[in-house]
Formats: structure tokens, C-alpha cells, sequence
């Protein structure tokens, strides 16, 4: 290339390339990223992003290829140096400490913090000419999602950064969140900071930024202005084949099947939201989609739901009170739950597939026999669970571990949906999962509450609610909002409802 | 039975001797915690450092040496545990039970030709004027050096958990160890170096049951006193001075039965001489069931750097 353009790039990427044991994560990536802008990078779970800005902030180092930042070489030996080059990173997961207090938690990601009582001053400052209020003194643990990642950010901010990266920044917040958000980081870019912006949501992606590289298997595929493609052609680009979107054929809703009333619940885990004067119906062939910021009720809700958190007296599936009910018991008459966590609540990680099919599918599916295992009848139901729902793994006596977050999303999806429910609770059905698999998994939904199922997705990713749901409604501070219908509902009013401020009347 | 006997102010004064031991491998053990490692292995290492501080007092006659190379010794021996749970990534609650097997063993081995033997002790420090305040001075001011190196140690510990960068760096260690690897920081440096500070402070410990407070060498001598440490650290919701004031509690409960039966009490022996470990059951009941107790994040699992 000609010198100017890489005098003109901030940071330019040439040939790096990554391999792990079994599987090459990067491979030959190359591109620059200009001083001001916002660049995209786009790729499903697996096309390597994750190593590749791990590679940028100098937490992994890359087995070929070589980093320009500023016409200098740059090749950050660990975090602190590529801080110190001005490279700074928001995570994916949020890097914080919760038993620390704010300050603690910036002055940690700091090289040369000032003495406290100064660094406090500047969170103020910093925050307050940013629009991110944000009190020093407050212990991390207590704080909401939205605040916890204003605390990474200006974490990055009091450093000056020339390049911040933002792994999936905007999963966890509000509409109104995400504009605070997007105000601030067009503001760094007005000052001359670049951004490397990595999100699954195309639209924010399409509103955001000015040029976006694709990955796919760890190789750039592809380079576009996203504000001149749709996200449907962006999908497209990281999936490499047409996208499935998911279809649905409007039912008339049928009787009411699960009524929950004046669910009143206190959570069990320290940071958790009790539930407060909860009230849902849902009818046979409905899907009820609630939304909201994670934090605010939904494990509480799911728990509650699934019989892990007893209610007596606050549930009625098909006339019958089962509040004081267990979850198998509750399984046994057709309410079945799929919580959030992969690893650890829906699935046993260390467990084969097989194993784990037993455990939910055992009460409905027939598997046990005087408290002996039907090991044969288990491996068949674990097997068309495989089959039916694509999971990609070479067999049912695989770990639920080994398997990719999209894959075991699937099964235990699938698990749950080929018990033929009655009533179907998700908490997250696609959360990290890449764009095919959440196509999939959508589907499915779709075509259960078809055949008559009543379905409770709750999800804090409004585009698949408003793809999925009849009815719309929120959790805020273990409220759960009057549902409304889908059909017409604007991004404000979810918004509204998702702060709590929605008139109950409509 | 005669109450009367019981004079509160040795009561009192005794009972910072009968505690400096469990303080010493307490405070050690809570900074170990902090960085999110647990060790089992405090009463191995106090009881290697009760017989190494015996070994080496007695040969070289002074107990200042003993004390020293009972720190080296209890450190040696945490670094073998820090080795297998940092580097080979073995189960910390296994290892740390290994630990203190081994330790009792590795003691008796080295004991055996040390059984009945005398050997020189610290002296009090009689500290002039202070000691001669009525009250106060027979309890505070009149005891051997090693008192006051276990309170420093506590005063110590907290400003530096409070008050410093190192300090600010061990706790977010062991809050959440994949954020801190994030941020650049050396999780398992740090850990080392916790526990090898862990380590040394059990040895004191020990040391202080051979060369202060019996002052002989008997196998298994330290009786419990690494159990008793681990829990308090747990009593205390890892916080320096409350670790004081766990250590003082229990050596005050044993202090108090021991001369509880010299007064003839008319409750069987037996029963006092547990009255200290039922308390502390109770005691950690008791806090168990009000719920939050403050334990780091990442304590007892595994850092692997791989993510």
C-alpha cells in the first residue's frame, strides 16, 4: 500500500495469526482501523474476535504477524503495556470486583493511580462531562448492569485511550442506556479516539459505525460500510449462506393455562431482586415475552416458575394450584423451565449428554423404573435430541462442557421442547449464541406454542422478543409490568416499560 | 470448688500467651484466604514449626533463632502446597488435608531425638515503667516479645489490606482471579507470596507452643491449634482485628476451663476441656445462619490463565 494510508491508520493488523491446539482462532487478518472512527467487528460465536482483540490489548500473544499502532511496531507483552500505548478495552463479561467500591475497582485498572481521595474527584469529573453519573464510594455489588459497565468505561476514559475496544457492550442495557451509551462514544470519537466495537446486534451496529470487518473461522471474509447494507445482508456475511428467519402463522389463543397471582418472593442470593405482587396469564398457543434489564426479578421469576423457589398459592397450571409444588412434580404435569445458565443450572457441565437428558426428561419421558435408569430409552431421547435440533457434537456420551455455548443451548432447548410442555419457561434461549443457532432456536419456540404450548420467553434482547412474542411486558425492580400487545409497540415504550414508567392501563 | 483462686488480671494476662499461638496462624491464614486460597495444611505447618524452632533453639541456644528458622520452615512448607494447587492445579481441599498429614509425620520424624529435652525460652520483657501501671501493666506490659510481634502483625495486616496499592492488588486477587488476570495483574505471584506469608506465620505459631508457651517437644503439641485457626478466620469474615479478637475469645474460653478445674468446679473435666471447641462451633453457627460473611470471591478455586 501507499504510505500515506498507513500514516493515516491508527492501528494496522498485518497477517496475524493465532492457533490453539486443534483449532486455528485467527488466521492471515489483516486491516486498519482510523483515529475517529467507529469500526465494526462482525463474526459469529467461534469466528475468532475474541482472540483477535486479545491479541490487540496483549493478553494472548499472536503466533505470526505483526500490529502498527501510531507508525510504531506494536506488540504488547501483557495489559499494562498496551494500556500504556493507549489501548484500552471495555469486557464482554464485566472485569469488576464486586466486593470492591468504585474507586478501588478503576485505581485496579490504572497503572499509575493517583492518591484516592484524587482519583475520586476525577471519576466525578470524568463522569459528570461524559453524562455517566457514577458514584465513587458505591460498592460495585450493589450497582445495576448499566452502571457496572460505566465503571469499566470511565475506568478506560481516565487513561486517555487512543483506541477503545468494546466487547458486546450493549447486551445488558436498556434502549435508553444504549443512547447514553452511543452519545458518549460519539463524543470520544468527535475528540479523535478510535473505537473497535464488537456486538451481535446489527441495527446498533448499522447506527454506530462507519466501516465493519467480518470474520468468519478466523479469516476476514469481507469489509463493508454497515450503514449501506441492511442487517439482513450482514447476517449474511458472517453466516456465509442465506439466513432462515424464523416464520410464524398467527393461532388464535386458546384456553388460559398458567395463571401466576400476587406472586410475592424473596430471593435467595444476596445481589438478587425479590419479586413483588407479580400477576401473568398465559393461554395455550401464546407466546409472553418479557423483557427487562438483567437483575430485575427474572432468575427470581424463572425460579419461581420452575418450582426451584415454592410460591403456594401464587400458581395455577390448568385450574390446578402447584405453587407448593417441586420442580419434577411440576414437570409431571407439564410445566417445564429452561433457565439461563448453560453450565451449571440447565445443564450438569461435567455430565455426558446422556446424563443430563435424564435429568429433566426423566419424570415425563419414562426413563427410570423403580428407581433404576433406563440407560437405553435415555440414549435414545438424548440421541433425536441431537438429531432434531442439529446439535453439533459426535455423540450423546460427550461432556455438556465440551460442546459450544450455541450447541448446548440447542440441546437443552431441545430437551425441554421434545417433552411436548404444556407451558414452556426460557430465561435467554439465544444469549451468546450465534446467529443460525438463534434462528433455530427461535423457530422451534415458534412452532411449539404453534401446536398449542403456552410459552414464557424471557430474554433482555428486544429483537427476538418482538420476533417471538404475542404480548410484551417487563420486569423493573421485580415489578412486572400490565402486558400489552406486540404488534405495534415502539422501541420507546419498551423502553418505558423496562424502566418501570409505563401506565398499567393499556 | 473455690472461685476465689481465679485472679482476673493473670486470667487475663494468660490468656494473651494462650492465644498468641492460634493469633499467629490465624492472621497468616486470613491473608492467605484473601488472596482466594484456601490451606488446609495450618496445622501441618504450625507443627513443623513447633518442632524445627525446638530443634534449632535447642542447638543454637537461642530461641530468636528458632523462631526464625520455624518461619523459613513453616514457608518451605506452604510452598509445596502453592506448587501443587498454583502450578500443577491440584484440589486445594485435598492438598491442604495432604499438608497437614504430612507435616505431623515429617514432625515426629524429626522430633523423636528431641523428646524430653529442655530448651532456652523467651524472656519477658519487663517494659520499665508501663509494667508498673497497676492493672493494666501486668496485663499488657509484662509479657515475652512474640505478643507483641502478633499484635503488630494484625495492625500490620490490616493497614496494608486497607490502606495500600498491595493491598487493594492481594484482595482483587481474591475476589474474582479471572478479572485481575484480565487487568495484567500476577495472580499466582501473588498467591504465592500469600501463602508463603501464610506459611511463615504458622510456623511462628508453632514455635510459640515449643519454645514459649510449654516449653518442650511433644509429638502432635499444637493439639487442634491450626483447626481452631481456620476457624476463626472464617468467625472473623476475614478482618484482621476481628481475627484478634476470635484468637483472644478462644484462648480466653481456654484459659478460663483450664482454671476453672483447678478451682474444683463441679463440672467433669471432660466437658470444660472441650468447652473451648463447642463454643466455637456455636460461634460459627451462629454467624453461618446470618447469611453474609464477606468470603472472597475466588476462594478455593482453581486459576487456570487459559481464558
Amino acid at each position: 500500500m501507499t504510505e500515506t494510508a498507513t500514516v493515516d491508520a491508527l492501528l494496522t493488523l498485518d497477517g496475524l495469526r493465532k492457533a490453539y491446539p486443534g483449532v486455528v482462532a485467527n488466521d492471515n487478518v489483516s486491516f486498519e482501523i482510523k483515529p475517529g472512527e467507529v469500526h465494526a467487528l462482525l463474526g459469529e460465536n467461534g469466528a475468532g474476535k475474541s482472540t483477535l482483540v486479545k491479541m490487540i490489548y496483549g493478553l494472548v500473544k499472536p503466533d505470526q504477524g505483526s500490529m502498527v499502532l501510531n507508525g510504531e511496531p506494536f506488540a504488547p507483552a501483557n495489559p499494562a503495556a498496551a494500556r500504556a500505548s493507549g489501548v484500552a478495552m471495555v469486557f464482554q463479561h464485566f472485569s469488576l470486583f464486586d466486593a470492591l467500591n468504585v474507586a478501588e475497582n478503576i485505581s485496579l485498572g490504572m497503572d499509575n493511580p493517583p492518591h484516592p481521595r484524587e482519583l475520586a474527584a476525577r471519576i466525578r469529573e470524568v463522569s459528570q462531562a461524559y453524562g455517566l453519573p457514577l458514584d465513587p464510594d458505591r460498592v460495585v455489588g450493589d450497582l445495576s448492569a448499566g452502571e457496572r459497565q460505566r465503571v469499566e468505561i470511565i475506568r478506560c476514559l481516565l487513561q486517555d485511550p487512543k483506541l477503545l475496544i468494546m466487547d458486546e457492550p450493549t447486551s445488558v442495557l436498556t434502549p435508553q442506556e444504549v443512547e447514553i451509551l452511543f452519545h458518549t462514544l460519539r463524543k470520544l470519537t468527535a475528540e479523535g479516539t478510535a473505537i473497535l466495537y464488537i456486538s451481535h446486534k446489527l441495527e446498533e451496529i448499522r447506527a454506530l459505525c462507519e466501516h465493519a470487518t467480518i470474520l468468519r473461522h478466523g479469516q476476514v471474509v469481507d469489509t463493508c460500510d454497515p450503514r449501506e447494507e441492511s442487517a439482513r445482508d450482514l447476517a449474511e456475511m458472517m453466516v456465509g449462506s442465506t439466513l432462515h428467519v424464523p416464520s410464524r402463522e398467527t393461532v388464535e389463543p386458546g384456553e388460559v393455562v398458567l395463571v401466576v397471582d400476587k406472586l410475592d418472593l424473596k430471593s435467595a442470593t444476596e445481589f438478587g431482586t425479590d419479586l413483588k405482587q407479580v400477576h401473568l396469564e398465559v393461554r395455550a398457543g401464546e407466546v409472553l415475552g418479557i423483557g427487562g434489564v438483567a437483575g430485575n426479578g427474572q432468575d427470581e421469576l424463572l425460579g419461581a416458575l420452575s418450582g426451584e423457589a415454592l410460591a403456594p398459592g401464587a400458581i395455577t397450571l390448568k385450574g390446578e394450584d402447584v405453587g407448593h409444588l417441586g420442580p419434577n412434580a411440576r414437570r409431571e404435569r407439564g410445566l417445564l423451565t429452561a433457565p439461563e445458565e448453560r453450565l451449571g443450572h440447565s445443564a450438569a457441565p461435567d455430565m455426558s449428554l446422556t446424563e443430563n437428558a435424564l435429568l429433566t426428561g426423566a419424570v415425563r419421558e419414562n426413563l427410570t423404573q423403580r428407581g433404576f435408569l433406563k440407560w437405553h430409552a435415555t440414549e435414545d431421547f438424548a440421541r433425536k435430541i441431537i438429531k432434531d435440533f442439529d446439535v453439533r457434537t459426535p455423540g450423546p456420551d460427550n461432556a455438556a462442557r465440551s460442546l459450544s455455548g450455541g450447541n448446548l443451548q440447542k440441546f437443552v432447548i431441545g430437551r425441554e421442547v421434545l417433552q411436548r410442555p404444556d407451558v414452556l419457561v426460557v430465561n435467554q434461549p439465544t444469549w451468546g449464541v450465534d446467529a443460525s443457532a438463534a434462528a433455530d432456536i427461535r423457530q422451534a419456540l415458534l412452532d411449539l406454542a404453534h401446536h398449542g404450548a403456552a410459552l414464557i420467553v424471557i430474554s433482555q434482547d428486544l429483537d427476538e422478543l418482538m420476533e417471538v412474542a404475542d404480548r410484551f411486558t417487563a420486569l423493573n425492580e421485580g415489578h412486572l409490568a400490565a402486558p400489552v400487545p406486540t404488534r405495534g409497540l415502539t422501541v420507546e415504550d419498551i423502553g418505558l416499560m423496562m424502566g418501570g414508567m409505563a401506565e398499567d392501563a393499556v | 470448688m473455690n472461685l476465689d483462686q481465679i485472679n482476673p488480671i493473670l486470667l487475663i494476662a494468660s490468656l494473651m500467651v494462650a492465644a498468641t499461638p492460634i493469633l499467629l496462624a490465624a492472621i497468616g491464614e486470613a491473608v492467605v484466604e484473601k488472596a482466594g486460597v484456601l490451606n488446609l495444611g495450618v496445622e501441618g505447618m504450625m507443627i513443623t514449626g513447633a518442632v524445627v524452632g525446638f530443634a534449632i533453639g535447642v542447638n543454637s541456644g537461642s530461641p530468636v533463632l528458632g523462631f526464625v528458622a520455624a518461619a523459613i520452615a513453616g514457608a518451605a512448607l506452604s510452598m509445596l502446597f502453592g506448587f501443587l494447587v498454583l502450578y500443577l492445579l491440584s484440589n486445594q481441599v485435598a492438598t491442604g488435608l495432604g499438608l497437614t498429614l504430612f507435616g505431623l509425620g515429617l514432625s515426629s520424624l524429626i522430633g523423636k531425638p528431641y523428646e524430653g529435652m529442655k530448651v532456652p525460652t523467651l524472656a519477658k520483657w519487663d517494659i520499665p515503667l508501663l509494667s508498673d501501671i497497676p492493672v493494666l501493666g501486668p496485663i499488657l506490659f509484662n509479657h515475652d516479645p512474640m505478643v507483641y510481634v502478633s499484635l503488630g502483625l494484625v495492625a500490620v495486616v490490616w493497614y496494608v489490606q486497607k490502606s495500600t496499592r498491595a493491598g487493594l492488588i492481594l484482595r482483587a486477587v481474591g475476589e474474582n482471579h479471572d478479572a485481575a488476570h484480565a487487568l495484567g495483574y500476577k495472580v499466582i505471584r501473588v498467591r504465592l507470596m500469600a501463602i508463603a506469608f501464610g506459611g511463615a506465620c504458622a510456623g511462628l505459631g508453632g514455635a510459640y507452643v515449643s519454645l514459649v508457651r510449654v516449653p518442650q517437644w511433644v509429638e502432635g503439641m499444637t493439639a487442634g491449634a491450626g483447626w481452631i485457626a481456620l476457624a476463626i478466620v472464617v468467625f472473623a469474615s476475614w478482618r484482621p482485628w476481628r481475627v484478634l479478637l476470635g484468637a483472644y475469645l478462644f484462648g480466653g474460653i481456654t484459659v478460663l476451663q483450664l482454671n476453672l478445674q483447678a478451682a474444683g468446679v463441679a463440672i467433669p473435666v471432660e466437658y470444660l476441656s472441650m468447652s473451648p471447641y463447642i463454643i466455637t462451633i456455636l460461634v460459627l453457627v451462629v454467624i453461618s445462619t446470618r447469611g453474609k460473611h464477606g468470603a472472597p470471591g475466588s476462594l478455593g478455586r482453581i486459576f487456570h490463565a487459559s481464558h
